[in-house]
């Protein structure tokens, strides 16, 4: 078969057994659902690894597309559906299929229990549909297209178990949130349209640099023509990959089943950001302080998202802000230019981080969809295949290595580089150094939160089996947003309600004895364990190193300027080092913490020592409280504004019910309509604002 | 085919011949009732194999109008038709709706059957006939006579409040009406025709065209309708039966987009780049302050009414935008607007026939009992919201991006939709389906039956290959819109 079929086929496959499963799902049964799903994943699978080496290293074409139909054509505004493949979308192509079908697989065990199984392949299976149209377009209406619908399976999945009241609340801000970011991408797309004439990837990147001293006007403005562009495309990528300002959705999304958590929320989808700048390399080049903005924002994230993964119980909240900073780590690595180690890293992670959920997964299962880490302790003989692979994936996350013989867990890899890379970059741009500094604090603060999850899981007093009734109640008060916490202790075992976060509420029996999990969740988990072990090793010339440029042959750009991925080489002995020390050093403190001191005490007691600043971390910077005290309540308060006092009192009162009171009280009182409220004052806001607006649209135009 | 277009306009006129025959020999019966539904639905569905027939034939390569006839019909006046690749679509996407109409009020409907099918096919000739009419004065009758069976529609057939809500389109539309024929008039009298093709090679003065272009923008804002003169739709729709809101959402409210694509902007092209800053602001005003709106609506039909608004201003911002990428925009989103808004009204329809209330309070958890229902309508919100991959993107990504080259902010504002679609649509469907049911009365609630799938069918059908393939469309507009933004262009000297 050509390689133009073959990856034809593989696109196709999830869509064609997502319809199955979705229409059918409940005439062929459950098993065949399944079945259909999973093997049209592992297809897709077996398919991508041969694009991969193909691509890379074998007989096909380094680069090909695949024209399938025309999509929207006018003028000059052409897109088509089409696959295009190169270096970068075969290695999404990898990742995406392969964490997809291990969790395919893992799901069989881990949704056992659960009535509506058909529906949940379908989904599972239609996001990778999506998401590989994502990684295969050649233009940004594809691209767009993939983007929304990996945002739809996303809202379709959190809010899976429908009768959580939390669930539906998580669902709807993952979507509404990364509307937000749309929101930019569309305007993006609107003003490189415009700028190039064309919205066909192949077609920009020959031009941008003939636009690197344009100016373009937007919005009464003069920008820097390829900076708006690449600045109005990132919030986008700050969208679904909840960076900074918009990432308060991904925690929330822990709602939905762990197996999701896994594909969507760590390997697959919020990465489409990152994927986005690579794949944009040769706009971002061009758009210096756009950059800068992402290193910015990049690093921050990485900081915020491991100061409140410091402080959570909840163990998919704790991977999740997890999560949030390593991808913090990609953009800044994107940022600074190293577009090549944010791929790096990117594809590592996806590894490390689909194996810790998917470990969490098979402990919260083996638990009883019990997540509060609180109630658990000395699991590790009882789930002992568990114990191993979340010890390897704890391993990888934290970058434990040995620099003089270069030998390491995949995070070794792709982490050092992106730090060094921040370094070597920092010599001459005060943003980038910024971002190193943080990156190295981070790289501590990672290992000291992902060696807490791990020996406060594993380790320790067993704390379960205290209280034999399940409180059931599933509304987690975090999904609303509201109700600021103010406990101050994470350790002491309290016996009220107060940790009660979303049960995956479904039945299961009354015994509550940890068990380690079946074998189709624990293959998932080895294979996982072994791309952890392995994944940074193996691909590291490949990446990021000497075999760097045949790697990717063109598929990411770097300025003739840029030689920041050769310049992370040769940093000096102690940067190399640095991300190390700091990682041993959080090992220390949680081990010192959460083993020695047998974890109760010191845990509270730090805890209540560092009141204001361990409240700030554990309600997340109160973002959700901000968000809502903001941009909510003038939602609401404007709709019935709007409604009750413009369309009832104003347009109603002053057209037909006016016209009709006033025709029927003339002859008696005249003046009736001047009642002199409030409204009044709206209405002329509201002429205002038409005023203003009608001028800037004469003025600005 | 000489006569193919008056065959389509007024065959729905045949089967209400047959339809009076009917009851004046069987007399005001059960029979002739179940009989009648029979006739309306089969003279709709002639009607719309005509028009697929017309679709057909045409000649998408002629940017010109076909199937033209003309006669004189007195006092100097004529009998023009004739359609181009722009209303061409409409008149099938007319033909497309009504036989679903007719199948959606087969139950729900119970009085005075044979009078409700009359005024839906009288409606469907007079809605074909303004999207035909080549001749002013043609045109304006059948503007304006559509207004008599949807105000009859809502007046006898609505719900509690539904004298107020037709005195309330009443009063709106009279205002733009009145306008508008006084500007047919006058136009008339200058230009010594009433011919449409003519009319739209004739160059009016400036001033004159300011006059005309506010005249029957008058009329045009009225009936799409743009803020701040929409207040009548929601009450409209609220009281209308659920067939009615369909014909209202998918057609009645194109005529006004229609009307500006074919009088404003190749007649009075100066007039229109200059009123260009007023539309875009009373449009980008309408999408954000009609979501707002539309978020705190406590009754489905009134969010989904408010949402139309919203939507309706994408078009009006395409319209204007004077490039093809708005126009076509414009034309898809119409068409597009016509498939989901229509399916939503249906969509409430499905659980008002079974619950008689529309207050989303009263439902929830819905999706336990109707899984299919509660795909239908989840495949419909996201069309709403503007999701890819459904017909609703391709409108919106177009108007704006067309908007965009002529008013940034403008383009700015209305991405502000794309949010606030999403915040009331999900908003909604979350509180009818998702959840457990708490309401008793819904325990025994059922799923679509095959009547109501036989409806949706073709809605999803359309709403997911046009998403996908939204070039069915556009090769027939291509090269009308290439000539009504080619013209424009050289009449403004842009």
């Amino acid at each position: 078969m050509t390689p133009q079929l073959l990856v034809t086929i593989a696109v196709f496959a999830p869509l064609v057994a997502a319809m199955i499963a979705g229409l059918s799902g409940r005439r062929i049964g459950n098993l065949a659902s399944q079945a259909i799903t999973t093997g049209a994943l592992f297809l897709s699978c077996a398919i991508a690894w041969t694009t991969f080496h193909g691509v890379i290293w074998g007989d096909w074409p380094a680069k090909f597309t695949v024209h399938l139909l025309p999509f929207i054509n006018i003028g000059d505004f052409q897109s088509n559906w089409s696959i295009r493949i190169d270096t970068l979308s075969a290695v999404m192509l990898v990742v995406v299929t392969s964490v997809s079908s291990l969790v395919h697989l893992y799901s069989w065990g881990y949704m056992a229990e659960d009535p509506s199984k058909p529906r949940f392949f379908a989904y599972l299976s239609l996001f990778t549909f999506a998401m590989l149209a994502l990684v295969t377009a050649a233009d940004f209406m594809q691209l767009f297209f993939g983007w929304e619908g990996v945002g739809l399976a996303s809202y379709l999945l959190i809010g899976f178990w429908f009768h959580k009241p939390s669930a539906n609340a998580a669902s709807i801000k993952a979507f509404v949130v990364n509307r937000v970011g749309d929101f930019g991408f569309a305007l993006g797309i609107m003003t490189v349209y415009w700028m190039f004439g064309t919205i066909q990837f192949a077609e920009i990147f020959p031009h941008v640099a003939e636009f690197a001293d344009k100016g373009w006007f937007f919005a009464g403005h003069w920008f820097h023509a390829v900076d708006l562009a690449c600045a109005l495309l990132f919030v986008g990528a700050m969208g679904k990959s909840a960076q900074f300002f918009l990432h308060t959705w991904l925690p929330d999304a822990m709602e939905g089943p762990t197996p999701v958590s896994a594909l969507i929320h760590a390997a697959t989808m919020v990465t489409a950001g990152v994927y986005m700048l690579c794949l944009l390399s040769p706009m971002f080049e061009y758009a210096p302080i756009t950059k800068n903005i992402i290193t910015v924002i990049g690093a921050i994230t990485a900081l915020f998202a491991a100061t409140v993964g410091l402080a959570q119980n909840d163990i998919k909240r704790v991977i999740a802000y997890s999560t949030c900073s390593q991808l913090g780590y990609m953009f800044f690595a994107a940022g600074v230019g190293a577009y090549q180690a944010a791929m790096f890293h990117l594809f590592t992670h996806a590894f490390f981080k689909a194996l810790l959920f998917l470990g969490a997964g098979s402990v919260i299962h083996g638990m009883h969809h019990e997540q509060d880490m609180r109630k658990y302790g000395a699991l590790a003989k009882l789930l002992p295949v568990t114990f191993i692979a979340m010890t390897i994936g704890t391993l990888a996350i934290t970058g434990l290595g040995f620099p003089p013989l270069e030998l390491g867990f995949a995070g070794f890899y792709s982490k050092d580089t992106i730090i060094e890379a921040a370094f070597a970059a920092g010599r001459a741009n005060p943003t980038a150094l910024f971002a190193w500094v943080i990156g190295v604090l981070v790289a501590g603060l990672t290992s000291f939160y992902s060696w807490r999850l791990a020996f406060f899981t594993f380790n320790g007093k067993a704390r379960w089996g205290h209280d034999d009734h399940h409180v059931r109640d599933a509304q987690a008060d975090h999904a609303h947003g509201g109700g600021v916490h103010d406990e101050t202790h994470d350790e002491p075992l309290a016996d009220d309600a107060h940790g009660v976060h979303g049960h995956d509420d479904h039945g299961h029996g009354h015994d509550h004895k940890p068990h380690e999990s079946p074998w189709v969740m624990l293959v998932p988990l080895i294979v996982l364990s072994i791309g952890a072990v392995f994944a940074g090793f193996v691909f590291v010339d490949y990446f990021v190193g000497h075999g760097q440029v045949e790697f990717w042959r063109g598929a990411i750009y770097n300025a003739p300027t840029n030689h920041v991925l050769h310049e992370a080489h040769e940093v000096p002995e102690l940067v190399k080092y640095s991300p190390l020390i700091a990682s041993i050093l959080g090992l220390a403190i949680a081990v010192w913490v959460y083993l020695i001191k047998g974890n109760e005490r010191l845990g509270a007691a730090l805890a209540a020592r560092n009141g204001p600043l361990y409240v700030f971390f554990y309600n997340k910077w109160f973002f959700d409280e901000l968000y809502q005290a903001t941009f909510v309540r003038l939602t609401k308060f404007l709709g019935d504004l709007f409604w009750k006092g413009g369309d009832q009192k104003l347009i109603d009162g002053f057209g037909p019910d006016g016209v009709s009171a006033a025709s029927y009280a003339i002859g008696r009182r005249t003046g009736r309509l001047q009642s002199g409220y409030l409204y009044h004052y709206a209405f002329v806001m509201l002429i205002g604002v038409a005023g203003l607006l009608l001028f800037a649209l004469v003025k600005f135009r | 085919m000489t006569g193919l277009l008056s065959l389509t306009t007024f065959a729905p006129l045949v089967g209400v011949a047959v339809l009076l025959a009917v009851r004046a020999l069987q007399g005001d019966n059960a029979k002739t009732d179940n009989l009648a539904k029979w006739i309306a639905l089969a003279t709709t569905l002639v009607t719309l194999a005509l028009s697929v027939v017309l679709v057909a034939q045409f000649d998408a390569k002629n940017p010109g109008f076909q199937f033209v006839e003309d006669a004189a019909w007195f006092a100097g006046l004529h009998y023009r038709m004739g359609v181009d690749g722009i209303s061409i679509l409409f008149v099938l996407l007319t033909a497309f709706l009504l036989p679903i109409c007719v199948i959606a009020s087969w139950k729900s409907i119970d009085k005075r059957i044979v009078e409700y099918m009359i005024c839906f096919l009288v409606l469907e000739t007079l809605v074909v006939g303004v999207f035909c009419a080549l001749d002013l004065i043609l045109f304006y009758l059948f503007f304006e006579g559509g207004l008599v069976p949807m105000f009859l529609i809502i007046g006898i057939w609505g719900g509690k409040r539904r004298v107020y809500a037709a005195y309330k389109v009443f009063l709106y539309t009279l205002l733009g009406s009145v306008l508008m024929l006084a500007a047919i008039l006058s136009m008339i009298a200058i230009a010594h025709t009433s011919s449409i093709p003519e009319l739209m090679h004739y160059r009016f003065a400036p001033w004159l065209q300011t006059w005309l272009w506010l005249a029957f923008f008058a009329s045009f804002a009225v009936k799409m309708p743009m803020w701040p003169v929409h207040t009548w739709l929601p009450d409209a729709h609220v009281e209308a039966p659920t067939a009615g809101s369909v014909i209202l959402a998918g057609i009645l409210l194109k005529m006004g987009g229609y009307g500006s694509l074919r009088f404003s902007l190749p007649m009075f092209p100066n007039a229109s780049e200059l009123f260009q800053p007023l539309v875009f602001a009373l449009s980008a005003i309408a999408i954000v302050y009609t979501s707002l709106v539309a978020f705190r609506q406590t009754d489905i039909k009134k969010l989904i009414a408010y949402s139309s608004v919203a939507h309706m201003g994408f078009v009006t911002m395409g319209i204007f935008s004077g490039n093809v990428q708005g126009e076509q925009g414009a034309i898809f989103q119409m068409l597009s607007h016509g498939l989901i808004s229509g399916a939503l009204f249906l969509c409430v329809g499905v659980v008002y026939d079974r619950m008689h209330t529309r207050e989303i309070a009263f439902y929830g958890g819905l999706t336990n009992r109707m899984p299919w229902y509660a795909a239908t309508f989840m495949l419909f919100t996201m069309g709403n919201v503007g999701l890819p991959g459904t017909s609703g993107f391709v409108g919106e990504i177009l108007t704006m991006t067309g908007t965009y080259q002529a008013s940034t902010w403008t383009a700015l504002v209305a991405t502000m939709g794309v949010i606030l679609s999403a915040v009331y649509a999900l908003n909604l469907y979350r509180r009818v389906m998702f959840g457990d049911i708490v309401n008793p009365d819904l325990k025994t609630i059922t799923d679509l039956d095959k009547r109501e799938i036989l409806i949706f069918a073709p809605l999803i059908i359309g709403t997911l290959v046009l998403g996908i393939y939204p070039n069915l469309i556009f090769n027939l507009t291509a090269s009308s819109v290439d000539g009504l933004v080619g013209a424009w262009r050289a009449a403004v000297g842009g």
